[in-house]
C-alpha cells in the first residue's frame, strides 16, 4: 500500500514524519511532549515547523469519520479542534499495516481540564469550567450534534476574561442529525454525569482535588446549568399583547447569554389577546462577531463582552457618542488595545493570549485604583502589571498535558 | 480465564456437580421480559414515525439485537426502553410491569455506553463501583457487589491495585464489571463496539456473549452491523425506516429472510437478487428452470424476485443457468469467491432490461474460473429464495 495523506493544506514536512513506525514507537525528537495520564487510543503531539499537533492512531474508516465530523463542526462554527489531516496506507519496514493517523492541530492556549486542576483551581474556577463545559454541549447540541462522549477529558478550556470557553476535541462518537430529539440530548447529559463524575472522582483519588467539592455535585451542576441555559434559550414564553416589549426584553436576555437571534417564532392565540414567542434559531458568538466585526480582533466571547465595555468606556470619555461607532473602533484598537498588548515583552508573550492580557491589565488597573483612591491610568497600570504580575504566570501557550499515554481498553462496555 | 460466573444480587451461586459454578435465579426474582406492544415514536415535525407500532417480545435471559441501516430507528427503539425517548403511541413492559410512562432511572436497566475509560489514580474496585456511588448505592452495597463480580471475572486479587498495573485482557474485564455491578434487570447496549478496530471486535464481541449468556440477563443490544448482529443474538430483529421487517433466531433469518429487504442485508458477501421471468413450473434462469410449485407462483404476476446466497450456487456445464463475467477472483484456499456481473438480460424474455447486474459465487479453490472468464451458475437444489416482485415478501416456505 501505498502512503495517502489528505490534509486541508498541502504541507511537505508530514512526509518526513516517521509513518512506517508504530506511534507509541516514535521517537523522542519528533515529539512536543512526554505522554502522561491514560487514553484509549495512542496520541502523541509532534512539532512540525511552527505548529503542534496532535496525532491520533486509530482504525482507517474512524480516522476518516472524525477527520470530517470535525470539518463539519468547524464549519457549523462550533467550538472544537482544528483537523488538519489523515494519514491511509501506512505500514511498517516488514510490510506489515498500521493503523491510520488522525492529526489534529493543537489549540493555543487550550487547558486540558488535569492541568488546570493541578494548579490549585480556586472553588469558583472550577465551576467556571463545569459552566463552559454546559455552554458547549448546549451549542452542540443546538447544531444537533449528539456527542456520545461527553467528558473532561474530551474536552479543551481557554481562559475567556477570567471564565472559560470549552472546545471539543474528540468526536469519534459524535453524530450530526438535523436536530436532537429531547431523548437524544438526555442521553448524552447521562453520559456527561457518569463521565464527569469518573474524572472527578480520579482527580480526588489522585489528590488533586480539595477535599470539600464533591464529584457528584460538580457533575450535577452542569447538568442543572445546561437545562437553565437550554430553556432560556429555546423556551416558550407567553405574555398579553400589551406587553410586547417583552419580545425585546427576551432578545437582550438571549443577548445577554451571548446568542444572537436568527429566527423567533412570534403567533397570537385565536383571541389575540396573547402572544406565545419561541426562538428558533439561536447563534451563539453575539459579543465575538460585534467586536470582530467592529475590530477585526478574533477573542472569546467573555473577552469581546470586556473589550466591548471598554470600548463604550472610551467612546464616553473621548465624548464621541456621535460618532460612527466603526471610526471609533478603530482609534481604540491603536491608541487602547493594541499599545497594551504591545507592551508585552516578547519573552512573556507565550504566558497568556493578548485579549486575556488586556482584560487582567483593565482588572489590574481596577484594583489599583481602588487602592489609590483615584483613577489608574492604564499605561501605570500595564507597567505594573508587566513587572508584578505576568512574570509569576505559568507558561500556557502551548500545555500537552492531555492525557497521552494509551491504556488500550478493549471493550467500550461500561 | 473467567471462572463461572453469576449475576450479583440476582442470581446465588449453586455449586453444579462437576464443581463448576452455575448462577441459579433467586426464586423471588421477577422475569426480566421486555414487550414492545405497538410501541411507536414520532419525532415532533417529522411527517412518518421514527419507530412505527414496534412489537417484539423478548424472553427472560434473551440476547436480542437490533440490527438494521443508518436511520432505521434502532437506537430510538432502544432510547425508548430505556426512558430517555417518549412513547407517542403503544406500550413498553419490562415484565409485567408498564415502565412507558416512567422515568429511566425507576426501570432498572443499564445503558452501556460506547465509549469507557478506565480511570488511572482510581483502584480497580473504585473503577468498577464508581457509578453505583452517583446511583446513590450505600458502600457496604456497593463492595458485596464489586466482589462478585471481581469473582466472575477472576479480578479479585487485584481489587486494591491501579489499572496500570494489570493487563490488556484485565482492563477490559474490568470496563465489563463496571456493567456487570450495576445488575439491572435488562442491559441495553448502543453499539458499543463500533469503534474497535476488526480484530478487537470479533475478540470483545465474543466475551460480551459468552458473559451475558452466564449471568443471563435480557440483554437488547443495538447494531448497523449484521455480522455482529447474527452472531451474538439470541435472535436478531431487522428494522428498516422504523418498521420491524423480521424477528427471528439468526439460523431462521438466514435460512427464510421474510422479505427482499432482510434478504440483502443479512448475510455476507450478501445474497444475489435478480428479477426473473416465471415460466411454467417454476422461474427461468436463462434456460435452466428453478421449480417452484405453482400454489406458490398463484398471483405473483410475470416476473419474480430470485434469491440466491453465494454459497448455495454450483458451475453449470451446459451453458444454462445464469451467465456471469468473471471481474475479480478471491482466493480462500479450499473456496474461491467470484466477484462479476450477469452480462446478460435475465428478464429477456419480457422484454426489459435488468442491467448489468453485480454478481457473487462461491465456488471450489482448487480449480476456480480466472477473471475475464464466462461462467454459467445453477443455483443448488432447494436453495432458492423467491420474494413477490411488487411487495417484496417471501413467496412460499
Amino acid at each position: 500500500m501505498t502512503l495517502e495523506i489528505t490534509t486541508a493544506r498541502p504541507e511537505s514536512a508530514l512526509l518526513d514524519l516517521p509513518w512506517s513506525t508504530p506511534l507509541e514507537e516514535w521517537p523522542e525528537s519528533y515529539l512536543a511532549a512526554l505522554p502522561r495520564g491514560i487514553s484509549r487510543h495512542v496520541v502523541r503531539f509532534v512539532k512540525l515547523g511552527p505548529r503542534v499537533l496532535a496525532v491520533k492512531e486509530i482504525k482507517d474508516d474512524i480516522a476518516d469519520r472524525e477527520y470530517a465530523m470535525l470539518r463539519n463542526l468547524r464549519r457549523l462554527d462550533v467550538p472544537s479542534v482544528e483537523p488538519f489531516g489523515v494519514v491511509h496506507g501506512r505500514t511498517t519496514a516488514d510490510g506489515e499495516p498500521l493503523d491510520a493517523c488522525l492529526i489534529t492541530r493543537h489549540l493555543q492556549f487550550s487547558l486540558p481540564y488535569r492541568a488546570l486542576y493541578s494548579q490549585n483551581l480556586r472553588p469558583d474556577t472550577a465551576v467556571r469550567l463545569m459552566d463552559a463545559l454546559a455552554v458547549l454541549l448546549v451549542r452542540l447540541h443546538l447544531e444537533g450534534f449528539w456527542w456520545g462522549d461527553v467528558s473532561l477529558s474530551n474536552t479543551l478550556f481557554r481562559r475567556d476574561a477570567g471564565a472559560f470557553a470549552a472546545y471539543l476535541v474528540d468526536a469519534e462518537t459524535g453524530e450530526l442529525h438535523a436536530r436532537l430529539s429531547d431523548g437524544q440530548r438526555e442521553h448524552d447529559l447521562d453520559i456527561a454525569r457518569v463521565n464527569i463524575a469518573g474524572e472527578l472522582m480520579d482527580l480526588a483519588a489522585g489528590g488533586f482535588l480539595e477535599e470539600h467539592a464533591d464529584p457528584f455535585e460538580v457533575s450535577a451542576s452542569v447538568i442543572e446549568r445546561y437545562h437553565t441555559l437550554w430553556d432560556a434559550l429555546t423556551g416558550t414564553e407567553r405574555f398579553e399583547v400589551g406587553d410586547r416589549w417583552r419580545v425585546d426584553e427576551r432578545i437582550r436576555r438571549l443577548n445577554e447569554l451571548g446568542f444572537d437571534v436568527d429566527e423567533l417564532s412570534m403567533t397570537t392565540d385565536i383571541g389575540g389577546t396573547e402572544i406565545v414567542i419561541t426562538p428558533k434559531v439561536v447563534d451563539a458568538g453575539h459579543h465575538s462577531r460585534r467586536l470582530l466585526r467592529l475590530t477585526g480582533l478574533d477573542v472569546g466571547e467573555n473577552q469581546a463582552r470586556r473589550l466591548l465595555n471598554d470600548l463604550d468606556a472610551y467612546t464616553a470619555a473621548t465624548d464621541r457618542q456621535g460618532d460612527d461607532e466603526e471610526i471609533v473602533a478603530h482609534d481604540w484598537l491603536a491608541k487602547i488595545y493594541e499599545p497594551v498588548t504591545r507592551a508585552v515583552p516578547r519573552e512573556l508573550t507565550g504566558r497568556l493570549e493578548p485579549a486575556e492580557i488586556f482584560h487582567e491589565v483593565l482588572e489590574h488597573r481596577w484594583y489599583m485604583s481602588e487602592r489609590a483612591g483615584h483613577d489608574t491610568p492604564i499605561e501605570d497600570a500595564l507597567r505594573d502589571y508587566v513587572a508584578t504580575v505576568l512574570p509569576a504566570k505559568p507558561e500556557e501557550k502551548a500545555v500537552l498535558g492531555v492525557d497521552t499515554e494509551e491504556m488500550p481498553v478493549i471493550s467500550r462496555f461500561d | 480465564m473467567m471462572s463461572m460466573p453469576a449475576h450479583p444480587g440476582r442470581h446465588t451461586l449453586y455449586n453444579g456437580s462437576s464443581g463448576t459454578f452455575l448462577p441459579v435465579k433467586e426464586g423471588n426474582e421477577a422475569m426480566a421480559t421486555v414487550t414492545f406492544d405497538n410501541a411507536t415514536r414520532q419525532y415532533p415535525g417529522n411527517p412518518i414515525p421514527s419507530v412505527d407500532k414496534l412489537n417484539i417480545e423478548i424472553a427472560d435471559g434473551e440476547f436480542l439485537v437490533l440490527v438494521g441501516p443508518s436511520g432505521c430507528g434502532k437506537s430510538t427503539s432502544l432510547r425508548m426502553l430505556a426512558g430517555l425517548e417518549e412513547v407517542n403511541g403503544g406500550r413498553i413492559l419490562i415484565g409485567d410491569r408498564d415502565v412507558t410512562n416512567l422515568s429511566p432511572k425507576d426501570r432498572d436497566v443499564a445503558m452501556v455506553f460506547q465509549n469507557y475509560a478506565l480511570y488511572p489514580h482510581m483502584t480497580v474496585a473504585d473503577n468498577m463501583g464508581f457509578a453505583l456511588k452517583i446511583a446513590g448505592v450505600d458502600k457496604a452495597e456497593i463492595r458485596k457487589r464489586v466482589e462478585e463480580a471481581a469473582k466472575i471475572l477472576d479480578l479479585t486479587p487485584y481489587l486494591d491495585r491501579k489499572p496500570k498495573a494489570l493487563s490488556g485482557g484485565q482492563r477490559q474485564r474490568v470496563a465489563m464489571g463496571r456493567a456487570i455491578v450495576r445488575s439491572p434487570q435488562v442491559f441495553l447496549m448502543d453499539e458499543p463496539l463500533s469503534n474497535l478496530d476488526a480484530k478487537l471486535r470479533v475478540q470483545t464481541r465474543t466475551q460480551i456473549a459468552s458473559l451475558q449468556r452466564r449471568l443471563g440477563v435480557t440483554t437488547v443490544y443495538v447494531t448497523h452491523d449484521q455480522v455482529e448482529a447474527m452472531t451474538m443474538g439470541d435472535r436478531v430483529a431487522v428494522l428498516k425506516d422504523g418498521i420491524l421487517q423480521q424477528c427471528d433466531s439468526p439460523r431462521r433469518m438466514y435460512d427464510h429472510p421474510a422479505n427482499v429487504f432482510v434478504a440483502g442485508f443479512i448475510g455476507s458477501p450478501a445474497m444475489n437478487l435478480m428479477e426473473v421471468p416465471v415460466t411454467d413450473g417454476g422461474v427461468d434462469l436463462h434456460g435452466h428452470t428453478v421449480p417452484v410449485t405453482r400454489e406458490n407462483l398463484a398471483g405473483v404476476g410475470k416476473n419474480v424476485t430470485l434469491g440466491v446466497r453465494p454459497e448455495d450456487l454450483e458451475l453449470s456445464s451446459d451453458q444454462s443457468g445464469i451467465p456471469v463475467t468473471v471481474d475479480v477472483v478471491e482466493e480462500l484456499g479450499a473456496d474461491a469467491y467470484i466477484y462479476g456481473s450477469t452480462e446478460q438480460k435475465l428478464l429477456e424474455a419480457t422484454g426489459e432490461n435488468a442491467g448489468a447486474v453485480p454478481f457473487i459465487a462461491r465456488v471450489d479453490g482448487r480449480r476456480p474460473p480466472e477473471k475475464g472468464d464466462k461462467i454459467y451458475l445453477k443455483p443448488k437444489a432447494g436453495h432458492v429464495h423467491v420474494f413477490n416482485a411488487e411487495s417484496g415478501l417471501r413467496v412460499g416456505d
